[in-house]
């Protein structure tokens, strides 16, 4: 009976549980009770996605009983139920490890609070995929968003300088917000609707005034600002890299992915390729400010020495990648996009994972930090590594199929240069690594350093992560699959299904190569 | 002249969006930013307003009589969401700003910024020395 | 503004009618102009006036601190209780007609326990802020007053050093 209440239950779990978790009196109880609910989270949404697998129609839920376009309805569908196991899988995981971290972080009074906070977040980013109702998105992005200025904020109690962190992103991302809802003030002006489904047939009627492409320029901007787009990206490395350890790793692995498929809904699902300047104008910002964004955010990992900072600015880079993927406007892109969201929130999520365990134990977190640490740590330390491979895109591990398809993407478009361009770029992500395996493995700890240590405890969780990336490396064919069938949500363009077959082949032949 | 006096309600509403988004940018105390940013979400909660009014219209409310005109609520309860969201930015924002108060004695953004940077370099420092 | 009298009485008289008021826009607001977001602010201004005119410790004894947590909690738990209620009821979420057999009295129900926990939840949001701020303004007066009284001792020492 429950079945049927899934969409719902996906985002009022985790809301329903933040209360329970501010209250709590015992600090553990709210610990106890956030894994149980980012589980059952993680494990609806799961069932949502093998549903559809299985059905391949989407799941249209009405709320209070009101069909669409009068209430508000929850729609999941192949891209919606692609993306929705990421957000809760790092939640779950993230919340596994929140325990060590939050302990040794967080001054225990705040842990009740904290948590609350933490449930808030995950609630609202799972509001933001699941809901078919454009102004619904912008409310879950405000909840996901406050809650979050408050967590990168309680940072404070061990590096001050998460104050200026937060109001800063609290400072931008509102005003992403608010751009976000000015393009959806126009637009609804223009169609007198809400809903996303109505609003791209709506729309088809009216895109040739100017206050459409108004509302496109405001939306997209103000998404760009959320997601962290070059240039306008400024908020991202300061407040992941003061943030709480537990919190960065959340948020590294998801907030900025959950604005990327709000981007690909609002862009693909109700503008569509149609909209008249779509594929100059906006594809081609966001091929260009994708591979700006990939070279600025490169070099700035190569020239930083704080840890939490380089991953931040890689971060940068990564979701260049996948503005170049969107840029393309080609299902294919769509899709390689699409791949590259899950994969870089394994690959982050465990980076940062492995960086708490560092993080909780020294106040500074930077390479003379973790020098000769590689001995010392080593289990913590071979997840940094190889997530730090994937984020390269070294065969066997899932970057290499992120790159791979964004790459092919591009060259099936004709973007020749570009695609060279991205593969110079990623090449170079080789150096911040090697940065972190010269300074872990190949200088000697210095006398007077602390002792680091480590227990399973600490590092399973971001190694359940690192083997997702190289099981999802060697094993890619459910992903590429399930990535595909996303994109197709957005795309009408056939020769997708021949690039999936072809794509399963190369797969299966790396497979046997080995 | 007669368009402009027609679309007043959007000129009003340009007009103080710039307004508030230019004390966010411009202004470098950290409360003037906050005010800003209010004008600018001020100015959009008008611009909503405004286009669900029309004229002669009265409270949405149910009276039986067909023939009364109504202005459209539905911009009114998306407005009365985004208030709420914005009074919650706002104290949010507040209490970063004396948070930060209180542990930098500063608002400003460029003294803060030299703080920031000797924070920076005292983490510089604890790293290429360790004690 | 404790020693004025004249504000005092008066500050007595309404704050009881802005309370009785505060709970005629919560529970009208099913049939006219009112809800849980009105009915909350002007709750919650009672108490603000309270601790304006007879000062925070004295409001602060009239509602704690805990009292805005649970309030929050509580409403916010009211509001999606409801909707699993009907969930319960075998309708979808918030679908206030499965509460009750009579339409109009089912809809009117699932309203008015929405909007209950939207005031609870308002009203005490907002007396935590006017809580937490206020608080921490002494907190931030007693800084700079000290900090005031460091600077004006180095001062007058220096002066008494150049003497």
């Amino acid at each position: 009976m429950m079945m049927q209440h899934l969409p719902i239950l996906q985002v009022i779990l985790p809301l329903l549980a933040a209360p329970f978790a501010a209250l709590a009196s015992r600090r553990h109880w709210a610990w106890h009770l956030t894994l149980v609910a980012t589980a059952g989270a993680f494990a609806i949404s799961l069932l949502l996605l093998a549903t559809i697998l299985r059905t391949g129609t989407p799941i249209i839920y009405d709320l209070g009983g009101w069909p669409a376009p009068i209430g508000i309805v929850y729609v999941i569908d192949s891209a919606s139920a692609f993306v929705l196991p990421v957000v809760s899988g790092i939640g779950f995981i993230a919340t596994l490890a929140a325990r060590h971290l939050v302990i040794a972080e967080i001054d225990a009074r705040d842990h009740p609070l904290f948590f609350a906070a933490w449930l808030l977040t995950l609630a609202g980013m799972l509001g933001q995929v699941t809901t078919g109702d454009a102004f619904n998105i912008f409310v879950f992005l405000e909840i996901s968003s406050l809650s979050g200025y408050a967590l990168v904020a309680m940072g404070a109690g061990r590096d001050r300088r998460a104050l200026p962190a937060a109001f800063n992103y609290l400072i931008l991302g509102t005003v992403g917000a608010t751009f976000y809802v000015i393009g959806l003030g126009l637009l609804y002006m223009l169609t007198g609707t809400l809903n996303l489904a109505d609003l791209s047939v709506r729309l088809a009627d009216v895109e040739n005034l100017r206050p459409a492409y108004v509302a496109l320029a405001f939306i997209a901007l103000g998404l760009f600002l959320k997601m962290a787009l070059f240039p306008l990206h400024l908020w991202l490395a300061p407040a992941y890299s003061h943030a709480p350890s537990a919190v960065t790793a959340l948020m590294a692995a998801t907030a900025t992915k959950v604005s990327v498929y709000v981007l690909i809904r609002i862009l693909f699902g109700v503008f569509g390729f149609e909209f008249p300047y779509m594929t100059q104008a906006v594809g081609g910002l966001l091929l260009t400010l994708g591979l700006l964004g990939a070279f600025v955010g490169t070099f700035a990992a190569i020239v930083e020495t704080d840890l939490k900072r380089l991953f931040a600015q890689s971060s940068i880079a990564q979701l260049g990648y996948m503005a170049i993927g969107l840029g393309i406007m080609t299902s294919a892109g769509i899709a390689a996009s699409f791949i590259h969201l899950f994969n870089h929130a394994l690959m982050k999520g465990a980076l940062f994972l492995a960086l708490g365990v560092i993080a909780a134990q020294t106040t500074h977190l930077s390479l003379h930090t973790i020098k000769g640490a590689g001995r010392q740590i080593p289990m913590t330390m071979t997840a940094i590594l190889l997530g730090g491979l994937a984020l390269i895109g070294v065969p066997l591990t899932a970057g290499f199929i992120s790159k791979l398809y964004l790459i092919r993407a591009l060259i099936d478009s004709g973007l020749w240069a570009i695609a060279a361009v991205t593969f110079v770029s990623s090449a170079l992500a080789l150096v911040y690594v090697w940065k972190i395996v010269e300074h872990a493995w190949f200088t000697e700890r210095p006398e007077n350093a602390p002792v680091l240590t480590e227990t399973p405890g600490q590092w399973a969780q971001a190694w359940i992560l690192v083997l997702a990336t190289i099981g999802f490396g060697i094993y890619a064919g459910p992903l590429v699959e399930a990535a595909f069938g996303a994109a197709q949500v957005f795309g009408p363009d056939i020769i997708q299904a021949t690039q999936t077959i072809e794509g399963l082949q190369i797969i299966e032949g790396l497979e046997g190569q080995e | 002249m007669s368009e402009i006096a027609a679309h007043w309600n959007y000129y009003l509403v340009i007009i103080l969006m710039m307004l508030g988004f230019y004390a966010v940018i411009a202004r470098g105390n950290m409360v003037k930013k906050m005010v800003g940013l209010n004008i600018f979400q001020t100015s959009v909660f008008m611009l909503y307003i405004s286009v669900g009014k029309i004229n002669g219209g009265t409270a949405p409310i149910l009276t039986g009589d067909p023939a009364s005109v109504y202005s459209n609520p539905l911009p009114h309860v998306l407005i009365l969401t985004a208030i709420v969201v914005g009074v919650a930015t706002t104290a949010v924002g507040y209490a970063l700003i004396i948070r930060i108060y209180e542990s930098y004695g500063t608002i400003e953004d460029d003294e803060l910024a030299v703080l920031i940077d000797s924070d920076e370099d005292a983490c510089e420092r604890a790293n290429t020395e360790p004690a | 503004m404790q020693d004025d009298p004249v504000i005092r009485v008066v500050t007595k008289v309404l704050i009881p009618a802005i309370m009785l008021f505060a709970l005629y826009v919560q529970f009208h607001g099913d049939y006219g102009p009112g809800g849980g977001f009105q009915a909350g602010v002007i709750f919650a201004a009672a108490l603000v006036l309270n601790a304006v005119v007879f000062g925070l410790h004295r409001a602060r004894q009239v509602w704690p601190m805990r009292y805005n947590l649970m309030g929050v909690s509580a409403g916010v738990l009211l509001y999606g209780g409801t909707g699993v209620w009907s969930m319960l009821a075998g309708a979808n979420y918030l679908d206030y007609f499965a509460l009750k057999a009579d339409p109009k009295a089912a809809q009117h129900l699932g309203i008015l326990l929405v909007e209950f926990g939207v005031g609870l939840t308002v009203a005490s949001v907002m007396v935590a802020l006017f809580f937490a701020f206020a608080g921490r303004l002494t907190h931030i007066r007693l800084v700079a007053k000290t900090a005031a009284h460091e600077a004006a001792d180095t001062e007058a020492s220096r002066a008494g050093d150049t003497a």
